[in-house]
């Protein structure tokens, strides 16, 4: 039978016995963190903490990219939708996050021409449809997406469009991934390593941080199975006492990575200090435009000047975005702060940890 | 609220439109008939009980695979009006279109609205015509208003789900919303994907004619399966467990929701219901929905428990048993879903 | 953090291809793919581009894998 590499992976009895695996391995405390936000979707979507044992606690990172996207980088994407003549284009995601004063939806409403796109490719046709405007897309996300943005960028310099431009808003996973196992509020003794980010960067971007830190890696992929197994192999690690990178996602990464979408995001972008939301500043953790690429550089274009801004008042999204929180503990969290009233990037994202405690716990 | 405006978000039949409708038109508008909330409104005229419901349709874009927006139109309020036990038999509506619009697409759409009307047996009776401004309206919006009959003898509301309840959908879930979705500008699917707009008055007259344990009924519009088992949860005060593995769910369209990050449970449905079901009569009322047209692949997707004491809150009051074994809670819709990347 | 699935390729172009989802078919760029995939191949599609051919050797393996662990598990749990 042919594999479609999609039910293969939701098969029941197949989890159960990887639970039941799990069980019998994990016989202390383990505290593990899934670093994406879609595995967390994905942990949530299928109730699996509530398959595991008590002693496995799962924490959820900082993997969701409008989540730890900076509020002076959002406020600088309304400032931008507000500008006479400009259509903004955006993914879904970013259309509903609260910046100080407003959301690209607000915007919206309030008459600026904000458009949701699928691929950063799509920003490129509008660009040409309406050249008496000028068209720029909101770059957020992790490794998986900047190369797609920059395919773009050589795109629209090969296609001469003069009318387009980017502001990269995207951020590096490794260099967190650093700043956690820094913090030692948070214990932990695993890593479930984001599938779609390693199948560009190679599950050997993990390799430093294991050896510095001891602490075992395995890189997941997506469906339940997927997940279960990656908890099973770090589970068999931290018994062993082992400290490793392995793959539990073998049919989409590898350790290399994909070399092609690496030297066409190198191509086109260079490593530079970002701000993460309620983190702050990491250093070499974003990516900005190369020199021979800065035409495309809205900020440059238009003159932003993008500021650091204030975190709302009680809001933990900073805490819960490293794992040194739950949701829970947030003052905020289901009082004022809900999926139909958000607060903080946490709660506004499909994929943030706030959002996915809200909807299925 | 007050400074805020109106966002899309505030029409996709989730959470948002509810806070909307209870915070605003219910605190000016109250009274008895319309506080129950319910698909249609039911009085007493003249010792006959009637169904009174209206709804406006407004679609991009206006004509899609398996149907359009004069069908939608039909279909809807015969629906909503069905969702009561009524039999629809008149119906109103109320043109706003678009300076510029082809006449004939106008034609096309009065035709599918006609045969609509014919298929559910009910008359349009009376209308109403408004041309506006270019860009005062996209292309063209529809306004029906329905009125039926309620047989004697039948109680169906919201509010009537009891614990023991079987919980039966009357076919595949989301295809009108993701057949939209994906026919949107810019989106640049090519697939058979196709609404389910259906009227469903006859599959629910052959209901009532079975079983007298009907107890609610709702079609599952914006919003989505999800959101009208929240609504019933709410209205009844009970708690609704579902069976994830029974959800009818195509390959189609749950690749359209796997690529676009949508949960096609807050999909829109505009040919499905979902009926609260005495457990005795369960088994005999799904073979008569799946002996209609519309419910070939009905299935029971789940039951009503009793509601443990202290959930005020509203939320989990709907909870899904995942196809893996594990458990989930299924809160209301927040806002409209939007296409998504991550 | 990144919503990725596998489509099936239908029809490789220059530096596009047509792939499919349970009936949905999409044109993906190949701008970041190497080597390109070949139709019948399953690539892995994020954001329009596709990011990576899937492995099937290693799938099977993957799977083999799992059913392994079942057919212990099942050991195990008597």
């Amino acid at each position: 039978m042919e594999l479609k590499h999609l039910n293969e992976y939701r098969d029941r009895d197949i989890c159960r016995k990887i639970v039941e695996k799990i069980r019998v391995a994990a016989r202390k405390e383990i505290r593990l963190m899934e670093v994406c936000g879609t595995h967390t979707m994905s942990i949530s979507r299928n109730g699996i903490q509530g398959l595991l044992p008590k002693t496995i606690t799962l924490l959820s990172g900082p993997g969701c990219p409008v989540c730890v996207t900076a509020q002076g980088e959002i406020d600088g994407f309304i400032k931008l939708s507000k500008m006479e003549g400009v259509i903004t284009t955006t993914f879904g995601d970013l259309l509903r996050v609260p910046a100080s004063e407003s959301s690209l939806e607000r915007e919206r409403a309030e008459g600026a021409d904000v458009r949701i796109v699928y691929s950063a490719f799509d920003s490129l046709e509008i660009a040409e449809n309406n050249p008496g405007n000028e068209v720029v897309f909101l770059g957020i996300g992790f490794e998986t997406t900047a190369p797609t943005i920059a395919a773009a960028i050589i795109e629209a310099e090969k296609r001469g469009l003069k009318n387009f431009s980017v502001v990269s808003a995207n951020k590096l996973v490794p260099p967190v991934l650093d700043v956690l196992m820094k913090d030692k509020r948070l214990k932990l003794h695993g890593l479930i390593c984001p599938g779609h980010v390693s199948v560009i960067i190679g599950a050997q971007a993990y390799i430093p941080l294991a050896e510095k830190y001891h602490i075992p890696c395995v890189v997941a992929g997506f469906e339940p199975a997927d997940i279960l197994q990656a908890i099973h192999m770090l589970v068999n690690q931290i018994q062993k006492g082992e400290s490793s990178v392995e793959i539990a996602y073998r049919r989409g990464v590898t350790f290399e990575g994909n070399n092609r979408a690496k030297d066409v995001m190198d191509k086109v972008f260079e490593t530079c200090d970002a701000d993460w939301r309620g983190i702050g500043l990491i250093p070499q953790s974003g990516l900005r435009l190369r020199e021979q690429f800065l035409s495309f550089d809205a900020e440059k274009k238009f003159d932003l000047s993008i500021k650091e801004t204030k975190e709302p008042d009680g809001c933990a999204c900073g805490d819960i975005l490293i794992g040194v929180k739950s949701p829970t503990e947030c003052p905020l969290f289901g009082k004022t702060c809900t999926t139909t009233h958000p607060i903080g990037p946490c709660m506004v994202s499909t994929e943030g940890t706030c959002a996915a405690y809200y909807k299925y716990h | 609220m007050k400074k805020d405006k109106i966002l899309l978000d505030h029409g996709s039949g989730g959470g948002i439109s509810h806070k909307l409708i209870t915070e605003f038109f219910l605190a000016h508008f109250n009274n008895p008939i319309l506080a129950e909330l319910d698909d249609s409104a039911v009085f007493t005229v003249a010792e006959q009980t009637l169904a009174f419901s209206t709804d406006s349709y407004t679609v991009d874009p206006i004509f899609f695979p398996g149907g359009d927006i004069g069908e939608l139109a039909v279909n809807g309020t015969v629906n909503d009006l069905a969702m009561r036990g009524a039999k629809p038999l008149y119906l109103s509506t109320g043109f706003i279109i678009e300076e510029g619009f082809a006449l004939a697409d106008l034609e096309r759409i009065l035709k599918s609205m006609k045969r609509s009307a014919k298929e559910a047996h009910v008359l349009i009776v009376t209308g109403d015509t408004k041309v506006v401004p270019r860009g005062a309206v996209d292309k063209i919006f529809i306004n029906t208003s329905g009125i039926g009959i309620i047989p004697e003898g039948v109680n169906i509301s919201g509010k009537n789900a009891r614990p023991g309840d079987k919980i039966i959908l009357s076919g595949y879930i989301a295809d009108h919303g993701m057949t939209v979705l994906t026919h949107r500008a810019g989106m640049d699917f090519a697939s058979s994907l196709q609404s389910d707009t259906a009227p469903l008055n006859d599959m629910v007259a052959e209901m009532i004619a079975t079983s007298s344990q009907i107890h609610t009924l709702r079609d599952p519009t914006r919003g989505g399966v999800g959101t009208s088992l929240n609504e019933i949860a709410l209205q009844s005060g009970i708690k609704i467990k579902l069976h994830e593995d029974a959800i009818p769910l195509r390959d189609e369209v749950n690749g359209a929701c796997e690529l676009l990050g949508i949960d096609p449970l807050y999909a829109a449905n505009e040919g499905k219901l979902l009926a609260c079901v005495g457990p005795d009569d369960a088994e005999v009322v799904l073979r008569v929905i799946r002996a209609n047209r519309y419910g070939q692949d009905a299935s029971i997707i789940g039951e009503i428990l009793a509601e443990s004491t202290g959930s005020g809150s509203g939320r989990g009051r709907v909870f899904m048993k995942t196809a893996i074994g594990g458990t989930r809670i299924i809160d209301m819709l927040a806002g409209e879903q939007l296409p998504r990347i991550c | 953090m990144c919503l990725a699935v596998p489509m099936k390729v239908l029809h490789v172009e220059e530096m596009t291809a047509d792939v499919d989802i349970g009936g949905i078919k999409k044109r993906v760029r190949l701008d970041i793919i190497e080597p390109k995939p070949v139709t019948g191949d399953y690539v892995i599609v994020h954001a329009g581009f596709a990011i990576h051919i899937i492995d099937e050797k290693e799938a099977k393996i993957t799977l083999g894998y799992l059913k392994e662990v079942l057919a212990c598990g099942t050991e195990t749990s008597q």
